[in-house]
């Protein structure tokens, strides 16, 4: 299982065939209180980059962009009632949504846990 | 915000800082003829003066025509508590809430309004009010694009003429299919506007009661719709769901329509209000602001702008519309208005303005060569057929200082015939009986 990161602060996870989407610790600090996710629609199909959900908190309304291409196999339903979730556990418990059919090159766009450590350090 | 003209000194130093030698040569990019010809307007007049010539004009014409026109705009009473209350200072003059929660009494005063939108329209959230009823059904349509994340939309042609016409011009640079369905006589036609929803359809837009005033009900047509995935949306005549049922009864997902006729003159054609409201689950997608009840810090009422990041300032490009404001007063004076009538007062008037106009439409139907062309029930407004144009009738019965109705050869080919008459509570039974009288006599001598 390998974990991968986006320059918009997106994480996921790979395992097997299912690609695991959320917002980085980073980026639920960032945005503070979050109030609401616009989780996207099971069976919605999108190109890496494209805009994938939506999320909202007490400062901002952002996009949440696609880390890979693919179509949209689960939502974390939990969110609805406790978008709160994502603040607490934004790596885990609060991820947004299972992607399928991604292709692995694709992942070569993307940064490893430590380049995106380095990554954030460059931001500050 | 200052609202002085600048003066000839301030003209020549903003012209310098930008290096302009006049102020035709400013705009001498745009082309000459679609510039304004001239501003020279006649010299200005005292109040006396103006008061004179405005009376003169009044008594000249409009004033005593009797109108049986509706159409989607119509005469109804305005109790008075209406203006005495809309009028005040505090709602008059106070335009637009800048910072929303010191404005307190604006702000509840358009929850009120969303509440009595909602019960109106049997629906769970409404927005603080749209422009007016065209915008209201071409903002509902965008929303149902959004929710459903679909291309195309079943457009009854039974609509409103010239809401379908905003609809289109919305829709017209945003690659969506418009499918308009022809109505069966003066009935929409249901079976083919089921027909028409298939996987692609974002709504289904139908109009109650509809354009030719006949009242259906469209809670099969709401199944059809979600069985394909796709939304109802219902353009309503709020007088009349005094008593047919409303939108929300029906089992519609976006109820929307003209606010006028709730304690707004006529008024030579505006300002009046949009209204549109909508289920809870779908209230994210609302167009326009939304106003929430909450309580503060010592756990007091009040009232605030909520879930305005769909808003574009703060979503940008991105905002569910671009409306950014609303027609507050209009809306108020629809609220005052509701809230004067009370549930009981609402189903009365609903009941008067159908007895009236079930009265009359019996007494034009025995005119001869007559014949009223609704297939089934009618609210105020029903369609004849004349047995000349229509237009021509309308034209001659004006001289006698009647307005007869709504001619439909304008919108609708082959309907020469046709007219479109409106019977409201404020119309008289002598009123009514003269406008037979007047009917008979231009139909056949």
């Amino acid at each position: 299982m390998s974990k991968y990161f986006t320059k918009e602060h997106e994480w996921v996870k790979i395992d097997g065939s299912t690609a695991t989407v959320g917002i980085s610790e980073h980026a639920a600090h960032e945005l503070g209180d979050i109030t609401f996710v616009e989780l996207p629609q099971i069976g919605k199909s999108v190109k890496q980059f494209d805009t994938l959900a939506g999320i909202e908190s007490v400062k901002a309304a952002s996009d949440i962009y696609a880390p890979v291409s693919g179509k949209v196999s689960a939502v974390n339903g939990k969110l609805e009632d406790a978008p709160e979730l994502v603040n607490e556990s934004a790596e885990d418990a609060g991820w947004i949504c299972q992607m399928e059919g991604f292709d692995a090159a694709e992942l070569g766009a993307l940064m490893d846990a430590a380049a995106y450590a380095e990554y954030l350090k460059g931001l500050e | 915000m200052g609202y002085c003209p600048n003066t000839p000194e301030e003209i020549r130093e903003m012209l310098g800082a930008i290096g302009a030698g006049s102020v035709e040569e400013l705009f001498s990019a745009i082309p000459k003829e679609l510039r304004a010809k001239s501003f020279e307007l006649p010299a200005g007049m005292s109040e006396f003066e103006l008061m004179r010539i405005m009376r003169e004009k009044a008594a000249a014409g409009g004033a005593e025509i009797v109108p049986f026109i509706g159409g989607g705009i119509y005469d109804h009473i305005i109790p008075a508590a209406v203006d005495h209350l809309a009028g005040r200072a505090e709602f008059y003059t106070a335009y637009t809430p800048y910072q929303p929660e010191c404005s307190q009494g604006t702000l509840q005063a358009l929850f009120e309004y969303q509440t009595a939108i909602c019960r109106l329209t049997g629906m769970e959230a409404s927005n603080a009010s749209l422009y007016d009823g065209g915008t209201a059904v071409a903002e509902a349509a965008l929303m149902a694009l959004r929710v459903t994340g679909r291309h195309a939309v079943v457009l009854d042609a039974s609509v409103n003429p010239l809401h379908r016409e905003v609809v289109s011009g919305y829709l017209a640079s945003l690659s969506t299919g418009v499918v308009e369905v022809a109505p069966k006589g003066c009935e929409s036609d249901l079976d083919l506007l089921m027909a028409s929803v298939t996987e692609e359809t974002a709504a289904v837009i139908v109009q109650h009661p509809n354009f030719f005033g006949s009242v259906a009900d469209l809670t099969a047509l709401a199944a059809k719709a979600h069985e394909k995935g796709a939304l109802l949306i219902v353009s309503c005549y709020p007088i009349a769901l005094g008593l047919v049922k409303s939108p929300g009864e029906m089992g519609a997902d976006i109820a929307v329509g003209e606010g006028q006729s709730l304690g707004n003159p006529l008024s030579f054609g505006g300002p009046y209000f949009g209204f549109i409201a909508t289920r809870k689950r779908f209230i994210r997608n609302l167009p326009g602001r939304i106003v929430g009840e909450t309580v503060d810090q010592k756990g007091r009422r009040g009232y605030v702008l909520t879930l305005q990041a769909r808003e574009q300032h703060i979503k940008r490009h991105k905002a569910t519309s671009n409306i950014c404001s609303n027609q507050s007063l209009c809306a108020l004076r629809g609220l005052i208005f509701a809230a004067s009538l009370g549930r009981q007062g609402f189903a009365d008037l609903a009941l008067l303005n159908y007895e009236k106009a079930e009265y009359a439409k019996a007494l034009f139907a025995a005119i001869d060569g007559v014949s009223v062309l609704n297939a089934g029930a009618t609210f105020n407004e029903f369609t004849l057929a004349l047995p000349k144009p229509a237009a021509q009738v309308v034209a001659r019965l004006l001289a006698s200082g009647v307005a007869a109705g709504v001619p439909l050869s304008a919108y609708y080919a082959g309907k020469e015939n046709a007219l479109v008459v409106t019977v409201t509570e404020k119309r008289t039974k002598a009123e009514i009986d003269a406008l037979a009288g007047l009917l008979k006599e231009a139909l056949w001598n």
